[in-house]
């Protein structure tokens, strides 16, 4: 018998919900055209005829023009193309840091939360004790380490993208508080929860339990916090390569656009624009995002919004 | 309370302690080590003379030898030098450390001024109009890059209008002169502001909607008291003491925007110091000041913990456990 019975899966229902928050709506649109436009970068280039990395004394500090629709930099390099690519750096490290430290998070979060007891008291405290430090001053200090020192092979440090892989692991060792936090506090609940307790009645282990009943309910946690962080770390980036620590030049990323900015802020102030609203607006859309799928994923949680 | 309050304080001595040892030993791992810095710099330096300096400083050492070694030291009060400043460390960090209280003091009041009315006024009407904007304002805030931000008000109020400095710091002396000092004070200032402020108005919007849908709230309502009755005497206490345990967390945070603003407006702080610092590789001094950064973060969470106590007097009577 068939009938007209209209009903919604749990995920046509989370859709809907997100769908009516139109700013985390908008945010992912303009995410997805933001990682389109940087992905496309070489296409741009060479739809202009330029060369992002041609320098050209003598065309210092176009204005905008057909060939150069932002004008050009100190060096004569055309800055939309160098934005472009910056924006490939900048997302590219952003994502994959924010991915790291949300499985790091997890981790440390699901342990914390399923164990409880010392454990927790231990890990919690670790995990503030890592939020209220001073941390940018410390992570300055592992931005400088002499790499050698701790015993990584030439292979490593030689490469050219060793400035990338080290500015990743600096950026996930500070990002992976809020994620730890969100999922601690969700795996509390779920421990107490009935088909818990009957899997540990069956005779599961606890890394079953912990993989097979409670790991796949965290996924909406799991989600909000990665996407809130992702806007966190992209920031962290762009602050640690302004200070000259992250990504090197030549390879442009958002922040050390602005580095070289701030000592021609006096000649050419519209450098310093650019680089600087496209880290804003990416990471005002994660976080608009994630607060948009929180209220999707876990309507109860409404208004209970976590640190960002 | 007293029992409570000392077992933080024990707790930040030991947090203290760890990250005395761990700065020293990531000092360690800085490029150069002091004696090839100090060979470098003496043209006439044999390697045996190298060799007997390494011995002297015992740089060679197990780092526990050498970390216990600088600990004793330290405790009596014998930090060293600065390498850049060529200075005691002391001598050096105290300025910068009261130039950075202003700075910090200045900012956190200002933002607290500031951001507490606007997420209780949010949380008052939510969903509004108003709460929208407060929202939208707030995220923002959260999402601007500092050191983009301080660009920005250097470009606004330094390059294009010229009616402030664009960095550096005053040291005109002379009563009628104190508006000139203050003039470099303005753009660090409202930079770090504007940095704290969406965080705080979100954490107290957060808590006082979540306040105000508690029992006690309807009763104070229905015996005839006036909205804002409400939440100035029977709400706001209670939704402060969330708001106090966030804010203190973000001690840490506000110093790392502190090190951001200095660095940008070439403020002579700590944030700036410990940059300098680090990229000089002045060891000593990074790691004083380090330090002395670590302390005034642990003495806001402390501060943070008192203010909890008065906020909460619950938990004078019960074993603290969070």
């Amino acid at each position: 018998m068939n009938t007209q019975i209209s009903g919604q899966s749990p995920h046509a229902l989370t859709w809907r919900r997100f769908r009516k928050h139109r700013l985390a709506c908008a945010s992912g649109i303009i995410l997805l055209l933001l990682a389109l436009a940087a992905v496309s970068a070489p296409l741009v280039e060479m739809q202009l005829g330029v060369d992002a990395r041609l320098v050209d004394l003598l065309g210092r500090f176009a204005p905008p023009s057909a060939n150069h629709p932002l004008g050009t930099d100190e060096l004569g390099r055309d800055l939309l193309v160098r934005l472009l690519y910056g924006g490939r750096v900048s997302l590219f490290v952003g994502l994959t840091a924010a991915i790291f430290a949300a499985g790091i998070g997890t981790l440390i979060g699901l342990l914390s939360g399923y164990y409880g007891g010392r454990l927790d008291a231990f890990l919690m405290r670790f995990t503030d004790g890592v939020i209220a430090l001073p941390l940018l001053p410390l992570l300055i200090v592992l931005a400088a380490l002499d790499l050698s020192k701790i015993g990584l092979s030439d292979e490593i440090l030689g490469s050219e993208n060793l400035s990338l892989y080290r500015i990743i692991v600096i950026v996930v060792l500070a990002g992976w508080t809020t994620v730890a936090r969100l999922v601690r506090s969700s795996a509390l609940t779920l421990r107490e929860r009935d088909f818990v307790k009957a899997a540990e009645a069956q005779g599961a282990s606890a890394r079953r339990v912990m993989m097979v009943h409670i790991l796949p309910n965290l996924a909406s946690p799991i989600i909000v916090a990665t996407t809130l962080s992702a806007g966190n770390i992209i920031l962290l980036e762009s602050v640690l390569s302004f200070l000259g620590l992250g990504i090197q030049p030549p390879t442009p990323s958002w922040g050390n656009l602005l580095t070289n900015a701030q000592e021609l802020i006096w000649e050419a102030p519209n450098l310093a624009f650019y680089p600087g609203i496209l880290i804003f607006i990416t990471v005002i859309a994660f976080n608009f995002l994630g607060d948009g799928l929180q209220d999707a994923l876990d309507p109860r949680a409404l208004n209970l919004r976590h640190k960002s | 309370m007293t029992r409570f309050l000392l077992s933080r304080l024990i707790q930040s001595v030991l947090v203290l302690a760890v990250m005395s040892f761990v700065i020293y030993g990531l000092m360690g791992l800085m490029p150069g080590d002091p004696v090839d810095l100090m060979v470098s710099a003496d043209p006439n330096m044999t390697p045996a003379g190298a060799a007997h300096l390494r011995d002297l400083y015992g740089v060679d050492k197990p780092i526990i030898e050498r970390y216990l070694n600088w600990a004793g030291a330290a405790l009596q009060g014998d930090l060293g030098y600065s390498r850049l400043h060529t200075q005691p460390v002391m001598d050096v960090m105290l300025p910068a450390l009261k130039n950075t209280v202003v700075l910090l003091g200045l900012s956190f009041a200002l933002a607290l001024i500031i951001a507490l009315p606007a997420g209780i006024i949010a949380a008052t009407r939510p969903y509004s109009k108003l709460d929208y904007s407060i929202n939208l304002l707030a995220f923002a805030g959260i999402s601007i890059p500092p050191f983009w931000l301080a660009l920005l008000l250097i470009i606004f109020f330094a390059v294009v209008l010229g009616v402030l400095p664009a960095g550096g710091f005053g040291v005109h002396s002379g009563a009628g002169e104190l508006w000139e000092n203050l003039r470099y004070l303005v753009l660090p200032v409202a930079s770090l502001t504007i940095a704290s402020i969406g965080g705080h108005t979100r954490y107290m919007r957060a808590a006082m909607i979540e306040t105000l849908r508690q029992d006690y709230i309807r009763t104070a309502r229905a015996k005839g008291l006036s909205k804002s009755q409400v939440v100035i005497a029977h709400a706001l206490r209670n939704a402060m003491i969330p708001v106090v345990t966030v804010i203190a967390l973000d001690f840490g945070y506000l110093f790392s925007g502190a090190l951001i603003t200095e660095t940008v407006f070439a403020y002579p702080g700590m944030g700036k110091l410990i940059f300098d610092a680090i990229m000089g590789n002045d060891f000593n001094l990074a790691l004083l000041a380090l330090l002395f950064a670590t302390v005034l973060t642990l003495f806001g969470n402390f501060l943070a913990d008192a203010a909890y106590v008065w906020l909460d007097p619950r938990l004078s009577f019960k074993e603290v456990d969070r």
